[in-house]
């Protein structure tokens, strides 16, 4: 058996991929439903009824796919250009605490300018931290998987240190939180009675923006050749170092951007958990995505969908809830191997 | 000739096989036969169906439709081992030797049991040193492989096979790696061989040696075959026809003009951490001249050409590009200045292969006001761009959204040139430009890189093809262990001294060895 490449894999393929690839994770974890001893079929529709099956499924899945499709997309522009952001928990975190310093009192500026004045020194600061992993890798190539993980724990045990210290919010009856960012500052909701507000417009607007940037512009074009071929870039004179420290600066920035969706939107304030772990499941719906942007509005709402319906599920027919975790990593070993089969073609001889 | 002690009856025989990929016909209802002690030649161009048919008879694919019967029984399909073990030894193009082995581990290894091996060697030593007398394949068995030459790898792979006492050895390509003398020796070798009562296959693209070592040829075209020739009557414009299915057309050269320099260096050392390091080089490239590289490859070809191309600084010494000092630039700067760059590595270094055909032709000038406007690439200026390059340099591709990897190995070298040459370039620095590509697509590059010359470009060329650089050239330089001779002039140049330069020997400029 050996695996041979196909030539001219149809568009109608490509996009079903994540489809087929979804379908097959479904039906190898009904497996694991029927050795938990529930009904696969029940199990399921209150899967999909919790994740999409009401106003306040559909919003909260939303809600929960607004940061996803951020750290996805932080994923996806940075892997195409073959730099490992594995930061992107701590980019995440960076931009909320930038938030949280600039947007408690500290300016004030009309609710126009106060939401775009947020993200903007929300991606500064998530930029310039990936900055630093990608100036040690250019220069003095010092592995950037290793230094964006490890710099997760620097900012978030240095978030701790805030929350438990300086930043701790007198009001807040002890609990490790900061101040509340003040009203202009927050993303208000657009579905009334429920937790939606605008930063899952914004995380659309940036999908769009991300797809047209790398498809149409200049920067696009030399992320590209950089990513799919170094050596071949920089023989052609794309100035390779400045092309992936601009990736790094976009990449930075939208992982960033995660965190004013959950403290200037979803909660309000800054807390150590507003994210349960949005910049690693970023990696997993940018793998999803393909890598594309587009793409990747369908995997962060596939993901949030997951895991709000699998507690539904779980409150229903009394399974694990951990089953969600298994369905999303089950969907994207389907998707590798899915995308395997499509690009080659299997032969005995 | 050895043909003459041949003993009637086929020692190997080939009926009607066929084999496929995907949509490509490798190999279509090919029927031929070996006889004993002689020398096939399986004459064709890159994907004529050779490797292929080669890999079949060795046991690594199995034929769609076929059968092959050595000595007159038939042969177990896809197994190498049963065809090893029956006498059908390969060499292959590429050596498959462990470099920190010995010879005769390398020899014993895969042959004999691991834990015999150093036991009781002495008598394997005692085989491999009379098969290497016997046959004038002098190496000495207790050398590492990676201290070995090209030339004397070879031949550790040639005796691998004669170890198991092989009655058919092909080869594959087998002086692609060597300089002409050492192609000289492996000649006598293989006539040692047949005289013995060995036969052997020999593939080649290459006419003249397979007019001097073969008996017969047989000339695959597209898969099938397109003739089947006795050397001794037939000539090597029969063949090449038979091979490319029509005959090339003259290349149209004319004498050298030279005029302004447009590139010096004066005293250039590159001192890399690895090996290839380029000692005190100093060069001059004239407008309306082709200056060629002899050489065996890895004696720092690749350094030069990167450094003329702007991909590596030099350490010391200085780059004049038409008078403006370059030491220190980059490639957009070489690029900006006239330089085209046909690089040898042309899958990994010359295109982007995910990328389309369109976005590789542009890949260089991407920023010019042509294609792009305030950041936005102009997606239809592009487009229309490409269709006139690859109208004009026949690149054949299936579409515009095409990725560049998916074209072939001659229409991904046309696609380099459309973008090197369409600007007009000042400077053409061409490594290897025609390595793999078959004979009708090397004849086009050939006379696009004299075209350049005519119309006053400076044209270098580095090539590991003799024939090559004698038809291209003006003047030649033959480099070796990082260092250039002097500047020989066509007319002066003969084929045994630059092959004997390119071992190290210094050649007077009287032409005569020192």
């Amino acid at each position: 058996m050996r695996l041979e490449r196909r030539q001219g894999v149809p568009i109608a393929v490509r996009l079903a991929l994540p489809l087929i690839a979804i379908a097959v994770a479904l039906a190898l974890c009904s497996f694991f439903l029927l050795w938990a001893g529930t009904n696969v079929g029940q199990a399921y529709l209150s899967l999909a009824k919790g994740a999409f099956g009401s106003r306040f499924a559909l919003t909260e899945t939303l809600t929960r796919a607004t940061p996803l499709i951020f750290t996805g997309l932080a994923a996806a522009v940075a892997f195409r250009a073959k730099l490992w952001n594995i930061g992107a928990e701590g980019q995440l975190y960076v931009g909320a605490m930038a938030i949280t310093f600039f947007g408690t009192g500290l300016v004030s500026l009309p609710p126009v300018l106060m939401v775009p004045f947020l993200f903007f020194v929300a991606i500064v600061a998530g930029g310039l931290l990936l900055l630093i992993s990608t100036v040690l890798k250019t220069w003095l190539r010092v592995d950037e998987v290793v230094t964006t993980l490890l710099l997760n724990f620097v900012v978030l045990l240095f978030v701790d240190y805030l929350l438990f210290g300086p930043w701790k919010d007198p009001m807040a009856l002890g609990w490790p939180q900061a101040a509340r960012i003040i009203e202009e500052g927050r993303l208000a909701g657009i579905v009334p009675r429920s937790r939606l507000h605008t930063g899952v417009l914004f995380a659309l607007g940036a999908a769009c923006l991300v797809w047209i940037l790398m498809r149409y512009t200049r920067w696009g074009f030399e992320i590209r050749a950089v990513g799919h071929n170094i050596k071949a870039a920089h023989f052609s004179g794309i100035p390779v170092k400045w092309a992936v420290m601009r990736t790094a600066l976009l990449s930075g920035g939208l992982a960033a951007c995660a965190g004013v969706t959950e403290v200037a939107g979803t909660k309000g304030y800054l807390t150590v958990d507003i994210s349960p772990g949005f910049g690693y499941t970023g990696i997993a719906v940018a793998m999803l995505a393909g890598l594309n942007p587009l793409g990747v509005i369908g995997a962060a709402i596939f993901f949030a969908g997951i895991y709000n319906g699998a507690d539904s599920m779980s409150r229903a027919m009394n399974v694990s809830n951990y089953i969600a975790d298994v369905i999303t990593a089950t969907a994207l070993l389907s998707m590798l191997v899915c995308s395997l089969l499509v690009q080659y073609r299997l032969r005995r001889d | 000739m050895s043909g003459a002690n041949a003993i009637a009856g086929p020692v190997l025989e080939i009926r009607g096989i066929s084999k496929r990929f995907g949509a490509l016909q490798a190999n279509r209802d090919l029927t031929f036969s070996l006889d004993r002690g002689e020398v096939l030649a399986l004459l064709g161009e890159n994907g004529a169906g050779k490797t292929t048919l080669m890999n079949i008879l060795f046991g690594h694919y199995v034929p769609d439709a076929g059968e092959i019967y050595f000595q007159g029984k038939r042969l177990p399909q896809g197994s190498p081992a049963a065809s090893l073990g029956l006498g059908i030894g390969m060499v292959h193009q590429h050596f498959t030797l462990g470099e920190n082995l010995s010879v005769l581990e390398n020899v014993l290894l895969g042959t004999e049991s691991l834990f015999r091996l150093s036991q009781d060697n002495k008598t394997a030593r005692d085989k491999l040193i009379t098969l290497s007398e016997r046959f004038g394949l002098r190496v000495d068995p207790d050398r590492l492989v990676a201290e070995l030459s090209v030339g004397e790898r070879q031949r550790v792979e040639i005796l691998k096979a004669l170890y198991r006492d092989v009655e058919v050895l092909i080869l594959d390509e087998p002086t692609a790696v060597l300089t002409p003398q050492e192609s000289v020796q492996l000649f006598s070798a293989l006539r040692n061989m047949v005289a013995q009562g060995m036969s052997i296959i020999f593939i080649s693209h290459k006419l003249a040696e397979t007019f001097e070592i073969a008996d017969r040829v047989v000339v695959l075209r597209r898969g099938e075959i397109a003739g089947v020739f006795d050397t001794e009557a037939t000539s090597e414009g029969a063949l090449a026809h038979a091979m490319v299915g029509r005959d090339l057309p003259k290349l149209d050269r004319r004498p050298a003009k030279p005029a302004e320099a447009i590139m010096t260096l004066r005293s250039v050392s590159v001192r890399l951490a690895e090996e290839n390091n380029l000692h005190d080089i100093s060069l001059e490239l004239k407008a309306g001249e082709v200056v060629g590289i002899a050489g065996v490859s890895g004696n720092g070809q690749r350094t030069l050409t990167d450094l003329l191309g702007g991909n590596l600084t030099a350490t010391s010494g200085e780059l004049v590009l038409e008078g403006r000092l370059i030491t220190k630039a980059s490639p957009r700067e070489f690029i900006e200045a006239g330089v085209a760059r046909i690089p040898e590595d042309r899958h990994e270094v010359g295109i982007v292969g995910e990328m389309s055909i369109p976005e590789n032709l542009i890949i260089e000038s991407y920023r010019d006001s042509e294609f792009q406007r305030g950041g936005w690439m102009r997606g239809r200026q592009i487009a229309q761009y490409a269709k006139s390059l690859c109208d004009t340099f026949d690149i054949r591709g299936s579409g515009e959204a095409q990725q560049a990897k998916e074209l072939s190995g001659g229409n991904i070298q046309k696609l380099i040139l459309a973008r090197v040459l369409n600007k007009r370039p000042r400077l053409i620095i061409a490594s290897q430009p025609t390595r793999g590509l078959d004979v009708g697509a090397q004849s086009q590059v050939h006379q696009r890189l004299l075209d350049a010359k005519q119309s006053g470009a400076a044209v270098f060329i580095v090539s590991e093809d003799l024939e090559e650089l004698f038809a291209l050239c003006d003047r030649l330089h033959v480099m070796f262990e990082g260092r250039l001779s002097e500047s020989i002039p066509i007319e002066q140049a003969n084929i045994d001294d630059i092959g004997l330069m390119m071992t190290g020997k210094v050649i007077r400029s009287s032409g005569r060895a020192a």
